[in-house]
């Protein structure tokens, strides 16, 4: 790494650590609770559909499979949420094994991919708000019990760093992609299979291996929620507008590269709040704002806002 | 995690509220003989914002009375500030708490749903934001031991209890027509729980249920339901869910020519719509609900309905809950003569206040929930929606069985 | 329970849910076949255009029915503006992108209407509306039967346009090759909004079929959209005949699942359908070649 990236990566850190106590507010921490919990769930995306080129539309299924893997374990199991957690973790893995597995195998890709896992999704939602194991109708609720061992903490600013936690995770998993033979081989197959293919790769098994790992990832993120808010409901946990959180960011950010999802998130909370200030409370006219302003971005930012930076940089 | 970066937060924190305390708290005694503000949270964009957006109107309504009428007297005429926020989801609800927090509100109603209401409630607690849940009929709202949590209405276990005696009390008084029912209910947290524990008490007044169906929400069509209710045959339909699967509902019962001798809802989201009712008043005609209502005959409730029809909003629960929701926060910062939340939160847990459009007595808040609420029935008769149960200030007779349709 | 007395009407009325499925499946498989794109705005247009058969009536008494031919090109004007104006500049012709364009559009347009004409529930009573075809088996509602032949009417205009008329022919070139078509003179750009404003105006007449037995408000779409792709995936995108065949054979299965599942159960039966077809026919009953 050269000297100006490890000064720059240093002074991103010390900002990310202070950020909170920048201002005594607790707006100005639920703020950074919410987008980096989101960038988090970017970031799991992008390492499938950014550097893999396979664009899921129900990456819900994951973080639905991690958040309410971790209630159920803890409601009806009985178990600490410190165990819960990593076991919730592997179920996110297992069920990104068994989608990639399925459609991978018959060779799913583009809109079919996209279509494919916001389908299971929505089977995964049906199927949790019909069974009284999983609270049926009612969802999750968490019992408030603020100790470690619940992962449950009274202070905001432990959520605000675990938070950070699963982002510099994930940022760290991206930033091994990009440096690894299995990332060489992943982008290589989204640039092209066929060819991908001709050299030698085994393209299942790298698909696999991504749609795993970004699973896994977002189950995280996914039990970061249920504890955070100590309860969880089908609606929340398994439908679209998780699902479209989790691309939105890295595509208004850059898709395919390692900080492009944290900036996308940033960006569009950032932009959804200066709307919300913008139109005051009458229901719906920020959100009008917000939309105008993701087809205005994309209208001038085609790149993203990776690529732009990029471009301006390359201009200066 | 370790545990001293924790320790070092709370310190932090700490420090944080201490420094909020000192600086903040000046302003707002300073303001204090201008305005008071309360927080006004309700899902008003997404799938619920129907409820919210009447939920909001209803608030508006009394503060706009309370600060007419001379203000808060207790706190030297101010005048009540609502600060507005959205909560379509509980992530977005909990955000808005904190922001209602900072922005200085002395206590938050709202809001409307059951699952945003249970995280909402419990980010407030963490500020010691005293939180009146307007409608919320889940019971676990009230039962986590937040001491911040006040319930206005009734949960669900008391509404089901209540509407099956009235409803064994007038198939009695009718010489006993009914016998079999059908359950129809919505399969989320309300309609759920209603279901299941009408299941057990119906055997238990004598009645069968010859059937039970559940709906998502939205739900495109109630073909299904309606031709399995005529198979079926019931003599009552108990139906549990939200406006427009309501409509859609009542509209498909009359389509497949189904009569049962009465269609009796249970916090049927329709049945005490007036919007409903003028718009399908064939289909709408003789049909029993139970739901949240306020009553006609209390001296505010006629200024209420004058200001209602004048703002050109629908009369539904949403917006009386509310109107009667803020009055009682009025009142118990009133009394307890300050904006200091644990104050107010006292005033309000020790409040007996009666004068809200609401059936409810005195209030009276045990663990949190108002001991006095209680749902009422109504019954759709030409183009009114009529209280028929209490019999205390019902303004009709009910019509049952209800006559066959042409 | 009684339920096989019962297996009869609920297919017929599965039938006729299945028809407005067709309908508003027959817009977008002519979006999806050809642009290859998931138009996330499909359900918003639909919202609005159910509004739009609402007004009509209410303020200028013009039947649903006849709001078809009003609507029809008025949807077709909006979706090539929108198409030309809006999609294809902002998505500078990348399909990702388009996606995300038509999901701004849709969060614009969901809370114009919630702005414009707040979330209460609309619905219009029409003198037909509980008019029902008595078939001994079964009740039909009037208002269903209508939709049922207008979507068996629409799919077989649609196939004619496409099979006979050079703009048709143009069309299903672009879908097929997108380079080969530019390279014989044929302008993608305006093929690509025709496609769309043709996708738009489908939508505005499914609306207008549903109305008289459903109701609007700024989410109603959403309760479609899911659905309308399942019925191009099942069809086969592209493929006119497929969105009819498509939407009934949903509709049918939507009942049977409701029917012997439960209705919250049941819908599971549709996205099982999906994720079957995707796997092993993602080309669909009616499809071409895969892309």
């Amino acid at each position: 790494m050269n000297p100006r990236l490890v000064v720059l990566w240093t002074v991103g850190l010390l900002v990310a650590l202070a950020l909170p106590h920048a201002v005594a507010s607790n707006a100005w921490l639920n703020f950074w609770i919410n987008t980096l919990m989101f960038a988090a769930l970017g970031i799991a995306w992008n390492v499938l559909g950014g550097y893999g080129g396979q664009s899921s539309f129900g990456h819900a299924v994951f973080f639905g499979t991690g958040a309410y893997g971790t209630a159920v374990l803890q409601i009806k199991l009985g178990v600490p949420a410190l165990l819960a957690a990593p076991a919730a973790i592997g179920l996110g893995a297992l069920v990104g094994l068994f989608i990639g597995g399925v459609s991978f195998r018959y060779g799913l890709r583009g809109s079919y991919f996209a279509l494919v896992t916001l389908a299971f999704a929505e089977v995964f939602r049906i199927l949790v708000s019909s069974f009284a194991f999983t609270g049926a109708g009612f969802g999750m609720l968490i019992p408030l019990d603020q100790r470690p061992i619940n992962l449950q903490f009274p202070s905001r600013f432990a959520f605000y760093y675990a938070a950070l936690a699963l982002v510099g995770i994930g940022l760290a998993a991206s930033a091994m992609i990009e440096r690894s033979r299995f990332g060489a081989y992943l982008v290589a197959i989204r640039e092209n299979e066929e060819a991908a293919k001709a050299l030698g790769i085994d393209v299942f098994r790298i698909k696999l291996g991504a749609i795993v790992l970004s699973a896994a990832l977002a189950a995280a993120v996914g039990v970061f929620y249920a504890q955070y808010l100590l309860f969880v409901d089908a609606g929340s946990a398994f439908g679209p507008a998780i699902s479209v959180e989790a691309l939105l960011g890295p595509i208004v950010g850059g898709a395919g590269t390692m900080l492009g999802p944290l900036l996308g998130a940033i960006a569009l909370h950032g932009l959804g709040e200066a709307a919300k200030a913008a139109m005051g409370p009458q229901p719906g006219l920020n959100l009008i704002l917000q939309g105008l302003l993701l087809i205005l971005m994309l209208r001038f930012l085609p790149e993203g806002l990776i690529g732009a930076i990029r471009r301006w940089r390359g201009h200066a | 995690m370790s545990k001293r970066p924790l320790a070092t937060r709370r310190h932090v924190l700490a420090a944080g509220t201490a420094a909020a305390a000192l600086m903040g708290f000046p302003a707002l005694l300073g303001a204090q003989a201008r305005t008071v503000k309360i927080g006004v949270l309700h899902p008003v964009t997404g799938g619920l914002s129907y409820s919210g957006i009447q939920g909001r109107h209803g608030a508006q309504i009394a503060i706009d009375e309370i600060n007419a009428a001379g203000g808060l007297k207790g706190l030297g005429g101010a005048k009540i500030e609502p600060v507005l926020a959205d909560a379509p989801s509980g992530p977005a609800g909990v955000a808005e708490v904190a922001k209602l927090n900072e922005a200085g509100v002395v206590a938050i109603q709202g809001p409307f749903a059951s699952g945003i209401a249970l995280p909402t409630t419990q980010e407030a607690a963490r500020f010691g934001i005293p939180f009146l849940v307007d409608v919320g009929v889940v019971d676990q709202i009230v039962q986590r031991g937040l001491t911040n949590t006040f319930r206005f209405g009734p949960g669900f276990g008391k509404i089901t209890g209540g509407a099956l005696d009235n409803l064994a009390a007038i198939n009695d008084a009718a010489g006993k027509p009914a016998k079999t029912v059908f359950l129809v209910h919505e399969d989320g947290a309300f309609g759920g729980g209603m279901a299941k524990l009408m299941a057990t008490e119906l055997p238990k007044r004598g009645f069968e249920v010859v059937g039970t169906e559940a709906h998502p929400t939205p739900h495109r069509d109630f073909t299904n339901i309606v031709l399995k209710i005529k198979s079926a045959n019931p003599d009552l339909v108990i139906p549990s869910n939200y406006l427009n699967e309501f409509v859609l509902f009542a509209r498909t019962l009359r389509q497949q020519r189904v009569n049962p001798k009465a269609v009796y809802a249970v916090l049927g989201g329709g049945a005490s719509n007036i919007k409903f009712v003028k718009e399908h008043n064939a289909d709408a005609q003789h049909i029993m609900d139970v739901n949240h209502w306020f009553d006609p005959r209390k001296p505010q409730s006629q200024a209420f309905q004058r200001a209602v029809e004048a703002k050109g909003v629908d009369l539904t629960y949403e917006v009386m809950l509310n109107h009667a929701c803020m009055h009682v926060l009025a009142e118990a910062i009133d009394r307890a003569g300050s904006t200091d939340r644990a104050k107010v939160t006292a005033a309000l847990a020790a409040s007996t206040f009666d004068r809200h459009i609401m059936p409810y007595g005195p209030t009276k808040f045990v663990n949190g929930q108002n001991e006095g609420a209680q749902a009422v029935n109504t019954q759709i008769v030409g183009q009114r929606i009529e209280v028929i149960f209490p019999r205390a200030f019902a303004s009709a007779q009910p019509v049952f069985p209800v006559p066959p349709k042409s | 329970m009684g339920e096989l007395g019962i297996v009869v009407p609920a297919v017929l009325a599965g039938l006729t849910t299945g028809a407005i499925y067709a309908l508003v499946a027959l817009g977008l498989t002519l979006i999806y076949g050809v642009l290859h794109i998931i138009n996330f705005a499909h359900g918003s247009l639909l919202m609005l255009a159910l509004y739009a058969a609402f007004f009509l009536k209410t303020l200028w008494g013009i039947d649903p029915y006849a709001a078809v031919f009003v609507l029809g090109p008025a949807f077709f004007a909006l979706g090539y503006v929108l198409q030309r104006g809006v999609i294809w500049p902002a998505s500078h012709g990348q399909d990702s992108m388009i996606l995300m364009v038509t999901l701004g559009l849709s969060i614009v347009i969901d809370n114009l209407a919630l702005a414009l004409w707040t979330s209460s529930t609309r619905t219009v009573d029409l003198p037909y509306a509980f008019a029902v075809i008595d078939l001994k088996l079964a009740l039909i509602p009037l208002p269903r039967a209508v939709a049922f032949v207008a979507a068996l009417a629409a799919a077989g205009l649609l196939w004619l346009f496409l099979a006979r008329t050079d703009l048709g022919r143009a069309i299903r070139a672009v879908a097929k090759e997108r380079l080969g078509a530019q390279l014989v003179g044929i302008d993608v750009r305006h093929v690509y909004a025709m496609c769309f404003g043709l996708g738009t105006a489908c939508v505005a007449v499914a609306a207008c079929l549903l109305l008289p037995t459903f109701y609007v408000t700024p989410q109603v779409g959403h309760a479609f959209v899911l659905v309308a792709f399942t019925t191009v995936v099942l069809g086969g995108m592209g493929s006119m005949e497929g969105a009819l065949i498509g939407g009934l054979v949903l509709g049918v299965v939507e009942t049977l699942c409701g029917l012997f599942l439960g209705e919250s159960l049941g819908q599971i039966g549709i996205f099982a359908i999906f994720i079957l077809i995707l796997l092993f026919r993602p080309t669909g009953l009616f499809g071409g070649k895969s892309a």
